[in-house]
């Protein structure tokens, strides 16, 4: 089991809806949030390129975040689920510091806090709250160790790019590009 | 001139009902079986709705977590407007109902007018306040003297109230301030507007063509799921923007043009469709009217001509124009939405309908398909008495295709410079924050002046509220119940709006406002029910459902009548239009001293130093009632300018930096903005959002944030068919220093 996810760039309109989402699912305080959007240009008016991606931790296989942890309550979980556990997490932010893709935050009840991959849902078998939402249809969750499923197959089939990947941190956000 | 189209849109009024009962203290949430809703200790719960942050009213379902709190909005899955996805601002809804700053009581202002101080009154005192003042206004005027400016579900109650108390003198933002142009422009081609959602059929297209559409910046739900699916199976997207839109982004061909020239590429492509016979020809054959006078009248708008006035290539031209060909019928040029650009706008949407017919795509698959609707009968009522005088009366020479009310001929008839007979005295406004959505705002402040009351009914302090004598506050769509959404679409179907939740703070119904307004005016036979859930179980079961069925599915669907989503093959079907056919040429404007044919006119351009000020949507906010939401400005809390790094460079302007602006006119901005420098803009252009800078104090969060681009827009070009404000014709230059504010246009 590998959780993991994809996300058309083709088709992200860069909308936030992801983001909202996500704070009303998991009750993220107003101020904060465990995704948000990155908009990039290139080129010279008129020829142009435009990117949105909707970014979050990248549940990576090589986890500087779980190494830094002083206390353990960075771990990881089945399918390869990066959380942090807030009773044992004591706020010092070493791996808000080792994240290459800044998806950790220091919450305002003082633990560090960031996606989930909304866990709880797919324990009930649901999609997480932003795959769910998005109106472009744009991103792809599940298990990589599943041949036939969304994610494998459109992984499989087009082309893509991970971010930081010089960071080595082998990341499972994939942008299909 | 026929007027057998425009009579035929029309909805007929209803028949005579009963005696009203008494009004006993009610619960409005309460209806025959509410218990499912009350957020039983320990259980997730949901209740049905629609959305009301925007027009598009997508259904979906509130939430409420184990502690009876609304905790998020999910889409219905059977609902066409959303497939199951809210956009950001639904799926944010929450926050207009947990926003603190919402009004909480009733508001009546203290001393003169002018002065913005309130006191807090009780819901009895402020409708006997206003009883009594629409008796002494309509007494001493006439009660056509009492104005209503509306939006949205709310908006029908109090238009009800006013039909009822003898005013059609109704008018909303939507019409004039946005698709007026549009609908006519499609009513004088094909017999009938477009209404709402548009009919496209986006998923089944091949070619999308983009001339006035930002999908994607506009989270036009539907047809933003639809353009996603449509790229998936590999459509052609052509945009035609100044900016780099994320839509433009996304395209196969992105034409950059120059601003307020998209007439000129409009008639190109259609010379480039009709010489090179590119068009459909059976359709154009059978359906249409007027193609030999077309094809004379386009000679003179070749693709080098038009190079020269838009700066698009002409083989550009040419491409895109065959691009759309090998498509068709399975093409669509976007009619857009919000068409009140340049007060040439029936014209430029008349040419955007045209090459729509030239291409054969109204009524056919990937074109335009055929909507239909559920026949929902209306709630019995007493029939409304008939007005002396109406809108159009205020200057009847003005406007002679308008089909809806038009705001700005309101504010005309309420000015102090009105020389007519028919003028406006008092206003009700429900739903619309009018000095920020119709341009101009100083001509609106002078017309509220010179009012003898003003009610506002609103859920926030938003500007419009400070000019009130009283201020009702409404409860969000989340506490209430509202008409069944009757929307026309591919399938017949309706969805329900439940209250999830009571309404917060002494804040009320629309529609129990409206009712008990009518008791005290003696109009109680028209608001005959206790609790609006009467009226919708009423309506539901002539259609064989109830609001008990409706409360467990929120959206029911039925099957069309006909097989008719699209013309048969071979089909000769008769348009609502003078001569039953398309009409390519168009009798009725001729008749009315109009082109006929759109015409190519060169519009305003800039002075040296003044870049002209474009503005739109942003995905999470819908105009300017969304900037205090505390969801929606976590994710976006103030709006930026977009200039061109050349023109940054010229006036060493930087990312973030704080300017104001200036327009032509000497109009100064209240606050500033923060400059974004960015390619995504042409160097003769600036853009922002609309909807930020609020001036009101008591929008905590969105007071002072960002830049009321309103401010900007005082040079309005209004279009003479369809009374549309166009507001794109204004030009602002930068002030990097804070001004002295005795400039103000």
């Amino acid at each position: 089991m590998r959780y993991a996810m994809a996300i058309d760039t083709l088709k992200c309109v860069g909308c936030s809806d992801c983001v909202v989402a996500c704070q009303t699912e998991n009750n993220v305080p107003h101020g904060y949030a465990r995704d948000w959007i990155t908009e990039t240009v290139d080129g010279v008016y008129p020829s142009l390129e435009l990117e949105f991606r909707s970014e979050r931790c990248n549940h990576c296989d090589n986890t500087p975040c779980v190494r830094t942890c002083p206390t353990g309550a960075s771990h990881i979980i089945e399918g390869g689920i990066v959380k942090v556990t807030p009773g044992k997490c004591i706020g010092c932010g070493a791996c808000i510091q080792s994240c290459p893709y800044d998806a950790r935050f220091s919450s305002p009840e003082g633990w560090v806090d960031k996606c989930t991959f909304c866990d709880h849902r797919i324990a009930n078998g649901q999609d997480p709250a932003c795959v769910e939402v998005c109106p472009t249809h744009c991103m792809y969750f599940g298990d990589l160790d599943d041949k036939n499923s969304n994610v494998s197959k459109v992984i499989a089939n087009r082309k893509w790019k991970v971010l930081a990947p010089e960071a080595g941190t082998d990341p499972q956000i994939f942008y299909l590009i | 001139m026929k007027t057998t189209r425009r009579d035929f849109i029309k909805i007929s009024s209803l028949g005579a009902g009963t005696i009203a009962l008494g009004t006993p203290a009610i619960k409005f949430l309460a209806g025959a079986d509410d218990s499912e809703n009350k957020g039983k200790s320990g259980a997730v719960t949901r209740t049905p709705n629609y959305c009301e942050v925007c027009f598009w009213n997508c259904a979906g379902w509130v939430y409420k977590n184990e502690e009876g709190k609304i905790w998020k909005i999910i889409g219905n899955e059977d609902d066409p407007h959303s497939y199951g996805r809210f956009c950001p601002r639904g799926t944010g809804g929450v926050g207009m109902y947990y926003d603190e700053d919402r009004l909480k009581t009733p508001l009546m202002r203290v001393g003169e007018p002018g002065n913005q101080t309130y006191k807090e009154i009780s819901w009895d005192e402020a409708f006997e306040h206003i009883a009594g003042k629409m008796k002494e206004i309509g007494g001493k005027y006439g009660n056509e003297s009492i104005a209503l400016f509306k939006h949205g579900s709310s908006g029908k109650h109090f238009g009800k109230l006013m039909s009822a108390f003898g005013s059609t003198n109704q008018a909303g933002p939507a019409y004039a301030q946005c698709k007026g142009p549009r609908e006519e422009a499609f009513a004088l081609t094909f017999g009938e507007p477009l209404h709402s959602p548009e009919p496209l059929d986006i998923r089944d297209t091949k070619c999308l063509v983009l001339i006035g559409s930002h999908l994607g910046e506009n989270m036009h739900n539907g047809q933003v799921q639809e353009m996603s699916e449509a790229i998936d199976k590999g459509v052609t997207v052509i945009t035609v923007d100044p900016r780099l839109s994320t839509a433009a982004s996304k395209s196969k061909f992105w034409l950059p043009i120059k601003p307020a020239t998209d007439t000129a590429l409009l008639l190109a492509w259609i010379n480039v469709i009709i010489n090179e016979e590119l068009y459909d020809k059976e359709y154009v054959d059978k359906l249409t009217i007027g193609l030999d006078k077309l094809k004379d009248h386009v000679q003179q708008y070749t693709p080098e001509w038009a190079y020269g006035i838009t700066t698009i290539e002409p083989s550009q031209i040419r491409a895109t124009a065959k691009a759309m060909a090998d498509a068709s019928p399975s093409v669509i040029v976007h009619p857009g939405r919000h068409a009140t650009w340049y007060g040439d706008d029936t014209q430029r949407i008349r040419a955007i309908a045209i090459l729509n017919a030239l291409l054969g795509s109204y009524g056919r698959r990937g074109g335009f398909y055929l909507p239909t609707k559920a026949k929902l009968p209306g709630f019995p009522s007493e029939k409304n008495p008939n007005p002396a005088w109406s809108w159009r009366d205020i200057e009847p020479e003005k406007y002679p295709f308008a089909s809806d009310g038009v705001t700005n001929l309101l504010v005309d008839g309420s000015h102090p410079d009105y020389k007519g007979k028919h003028s406006i005295k008092a206003w009700f406004v429900i739903g619309t924050n009018l000095p920020v959505s119709i341009p101009n705002t100083k001509r609106t402040v002078e017309a509220m002046d010179n009012q003898e009351f003003i009610v506002v009914i609103d859920t926030m302090p938003t500007e419009i509220t400070g000019y009130a004598d009283i201020v009702l506050p409404e409860c969000t769509y989340l506490e209430r119940y509202d008409d069944i959404r009757v929307s026309p679409h591919r399938e017949p179907n309706i969805a329900l709006r439940m209250p999830a939740a009571e309404p917060k703070y002494e804040s009320k119904p629309a529609w129990w406002m409206a009712k008990e307004l009518a008791k005290r005016l003696g109009l109680d036979a028209y608001f005959n029910f206790e609790n609006y859930s009467e009226v919708l179980d009423w309506q539901l079961k002539q259609i064989g459902s109830s609001l008990e069925e409706m409360k467990k599915i929120g959206v029911k669907k039925f099957e069309r009548e006909f097989d008719d989503l699209y013309f048969a093959p071979g089909e000769i079907p008769e348009f609502f239009t003078g001569s039953g056919k398309i009409e390519l040429y168009s009798s009725e404007l001729a008749a009315y001293g109009f082109d006929p044919m759109p015409v190519y006119k060169p519009l305003p351009e800039p002075e040296a130093g003044f870049y002209r000020l474009i503005y739109g949507r942003a995905p999470m906010h819908t105009f300017s009632r969304t900037a205090n939401n505390p969801n929606l400005t976590d994710l976006m809390k103030e709006n930026s300018v977009w200039i061109n790094p050349k023109v940054a460079k010229e006036w060493d302007l930087k990312n973030d930096q704080k300017i104001w602006l200036k327009n032509q006119d000497g109009a100064i901005s209240s606050f500033p903005i923060k400059v974004r420098v960015t390619e995504r803009i042409r160097w003769d252009s600036v853009y922002m959002v609309h909807g930020f800078g609020h001036k009101d104090k008591r929008l905590s969060r969105a007071f002072g944030h960002g830049l009321m681009d309103t401010e900007m827009i005082t040079n309005v070009l209004i279009d003479k068919e369809s009374g549309g404000t166009g507001m794109r014709s204004n030009f602002v230059t930068f002030l990097t220093e804070k001004p002295e504010k005795e400039v103000q246009s």
